[in-house]
């Protein structure tokens, strides 16, 4: 086990896997000469030459569409999208283009392509650079989302996501690119399916993936030393398909839920999981489940606005004790 | 061109022609749901270009007015047909529809029905055959009007950036749905929009058919000789609707005429019964047979091919559902 960071762990999956397939290659702003701006490509562009790690002009949706086209001809094109609010421009094109190609060839076509991008709010980035846009994704047909919450799972599903013959968007984050943790030496491919439990417990369930699961680890640390409560973690790397039988697993045993989530509440991740547990284990409720989320404004500017629009682990904790008549 | 590769290509335009109002009559009898965008007075673009390029072997790609292009490559006009009825035997299995027609076997890479939305892809698929190192080109057949998207100037630039094997053809009818050219596009000539991004551009009488394969075989033979994209600009005429809920009031019965005199199927006819290839007796003949052909053979097998089965409703909407690969499982193989 190496003990590496996410954007390192990142950059070992494009690499193994460029080095193994002359049909992998890499697109996007500033990811060659440069380095890529989170370093997830760095030295890839002196190894495999500018044909294979494609420093790309400021045309998200061009760019994007030339990458899936490629893609139809067998090349496996890892895209990183430096912002996932830059996203929105090139949404047509992951949509309308890789999504649907394969239903609506009747099956002939694949788009076997990788969207990689940032999301989530960093440190005073203003609305226009903080989106959170997983929920976005996560309802489109013909698409998988994950969205890896530690530097194993950063490795795994990139290595994974690059060998699938779907479309598979990546949902990363800012704030993770530097976080540290234990990758295993041999080739490793994640599930691009199902989810993880990363703290078994036995009262509540609390619902996280990429950033959030670290507020819910948090959150049950406290609630088991300063409440005795035993809460389990649920990791819900793949946002599409959701995992029906963890969640329902998982509550079946604890009988509440907690979803935790960076995104805004509307159409969001919470209500996907609320939905899918009163339609799989609605009777083994004892409490309504509860959702932990941002505020529905742009995200603003100025620093104690931004935190109050944002939630983390005191906000889990608040949840739990709400939904135990403690608080 | 040789007298016959144009009796060859006279046959075929003849064939595009009464395919597409045979479409037209099918769907008034609500056989075909939808939209439908018929070809009628374009055909000389998509034959000329392809009788310049090689068909089956040359990638093409296009917009939602794509039966033409599709049977020009080698797709069977009877699976285009089953499409369009929505038929399992259809190119696409009856997901597609009219504006989705594919035929990967002949690299008809499809029909997309965002404006636009192919010229990137174009230029992907041209960066596959450059990694690849292969002697086949990309062709991306569009309408005027898709020059107006963002992505048009996108993929310009980075097309001429890596010099990628791409032909992009505009079809210039002078009309995007219901505007005309004149009223939403500053330029009206669309090869000079072309020159701002360093690329070789020409325009040409899009109704004769020899002067298109003329024009076509220089940039044909531009781009596979490895010098980058080219962008050839056709002026031509679609005489129907945009799409069937068209009732053409946005451009005068006089213009129309006018364009029918110059029409390209009798272009070519009156060339070849000129030169002594063909009388007018022999062209008639052309049309009854194959309008014979269309009914005995394109329609019948439509109308008697089976529906997808319900069951099947999510077939083809992900690759890999339910294999046991490593990369869903995480097991090891």
């Amino acid at each position: 086990m190496a003990n590496i960071m996410y954007w390192e762990a990142i950059q070992r999956a494009h690499d193994e896997e460029m080095a193994r397939d002359p049909l992998v290659i890499c697109m996007g702003e500033d990811i060659g000469v440069a380095g890529g701006t989170y370093k997830a490509t760095k030295g890839l562009y002196e190894k495999y030459g500018p044909l294979r790690v494609m420093d790309t002009p400021i045309s998200e949706g061009g760019f994007t569409g030339l990458g899936i086209g490629a893609s139809f001809l067998g090349v496996r094109p890892v895209i990183e999208i430096m912002s996932v609010n830059f996203a929105w421009l090139a949404m047509d094109q992951m949509f309308n283009s890789a999504a649907k190609v394969r239903y609506m060839s009747g099956g002939q076509l694949t788009a076997p392509c990788v969207f990689r991008s940032a999301g989530g709010a960093a440190h005073q980035l203003g609305a226009q650079h903080s989106a959170r846009m997983e929920k976005v994704f996560m309802g489109i047909a013909g698409l998988r989302v994950v969205t890896p919450s530690s530097p194993r799972q950063a490795y795994g599903l990139l290595k994974s996501a690059i060998r699938c013959d779907d479309p598979v968007f990546i949902n990363e984050h800012e704030l993770m690119y530097n976080m540290k943790g234990e990758v295993p030496d041999g080739e490793y491919f994640h599930p691009l399916e199902g989810s993880e439990i990363a703290r078994a417990g036995t009262d509540v369930t609390l619902f996280g993936y990429n950033v959030s699961v670290h507020w819910c680890l948090k959150a049950a640390e406290i609630l088991d030393k300063q409440y005795g409560i035993s809460a389990e973690v649920v990791d819900l790397y793949s946002l599409s398909p959701l995992d029906r039988e963890g969640i329902k697993k998982s509550v079946s045993k604890t009988h509440r839920a907690v979803i935790a989530e960076e995104d805004e509440a509307p159409v969001g991740v919470g209500s996907e999981v609320i939905a899918i547990i009163n339609e799989e284990c609605f009777f083994e409720l004892d409490a309504a489940p509860v959702r932990v989320h941002s505020a529905l404004v742009p995200q603003p500017y100025n620093h104690t606005l931004e935190k109050a629009a944002i939630p983390d682990h005191e906000d889990v904790v608040k949840a739990v004790l709400k939904l135990f008549g403690k608080a | 061109m040789k007298i016959e590769d144009k009796k060859r290509v006279l046959r075929e335009m003849v064939l595009h022609r009464r395919f597409e109002e045979r479409c037209y009559q099918a769907y008034i009898e609500r056989k075909i749901g939808g939209f439908l965008h018929l070809y009628p007075g374009q055909e000389a673009c998509c034959n000329g270009v392809m009788e310049a390029a090689r068909p089956g072997h040359d990638y093409v790609i296009t917009g939602y007015r794509d039966h033409v292009h599709a049977i020009k490559c080698g797709a069977d006009p009877k699976e285009v047909m089953a499409e369009l009825y929505g038929k399992e035997t259809g190119s696409s299995k009856g997901r597609g529809g009219s504006m989705h027609i594919f035929d990967t076997d002949k690299r008809f890479m499809g029909g997309y029905a965002l404006v636009g939305g192919p010229f990137p892809l174009a230029a992907g698929i041209a960066k596959a055959i450059q990694l690849k190192g292969g002697d086949e080109i990309s062709i991306c057949f569009l309408g005027d009007a898709a020059n107006n998207q963002g992505v048009f100037h996108e993929t310009l630039n980075m097309a001429a950036l890596w010099k990628l094997p791409v032909l992009f053809v505009c079809e210039n009818n002078l009309y995007g749905i219901g505007t005309s050219i004149e009223r939403s596009t500053a330029v009206v000539h669309q090869h000079k929009r072309v020159a701002a991004y360093n690329i070789p551009a020409d325009e040409c009488d899009g109704q004769d058919i020899e002067v298109v394969y003329e024009h076509a075989r220089k940039a044909v033979d531009h781009v596979r000789a490895g010098n980058g994209p080219y962008f050839l600009e056709l002026m031509t005429y679609r005489y129907r609707g945009h799409s069937m809920s068209d009732s053409r009031g946005y451009r005068s019965r006089e213009e129309e005429e006018l364009w029918k005199q110059r029409d390209p199927i009798f272009i070519l006819r009156d060339r070849l019964i000129k030169e002594g290839a063909l009388t007018m007796a022999e062209f008639e003949a052309l049309e009854k047979e194959t309008d014979a052909y269309i009914e005995n053979e394109v329609i019948r097998f439509a109308e008697e091919s089976p529906e997808p089965r319900i069951e099947d409703l999510e077939k083809y909407v992900l690759a890999e559902r339910d294999t046991q690969l490593p990369w869903l499982t995480g097991k090891a193989a």
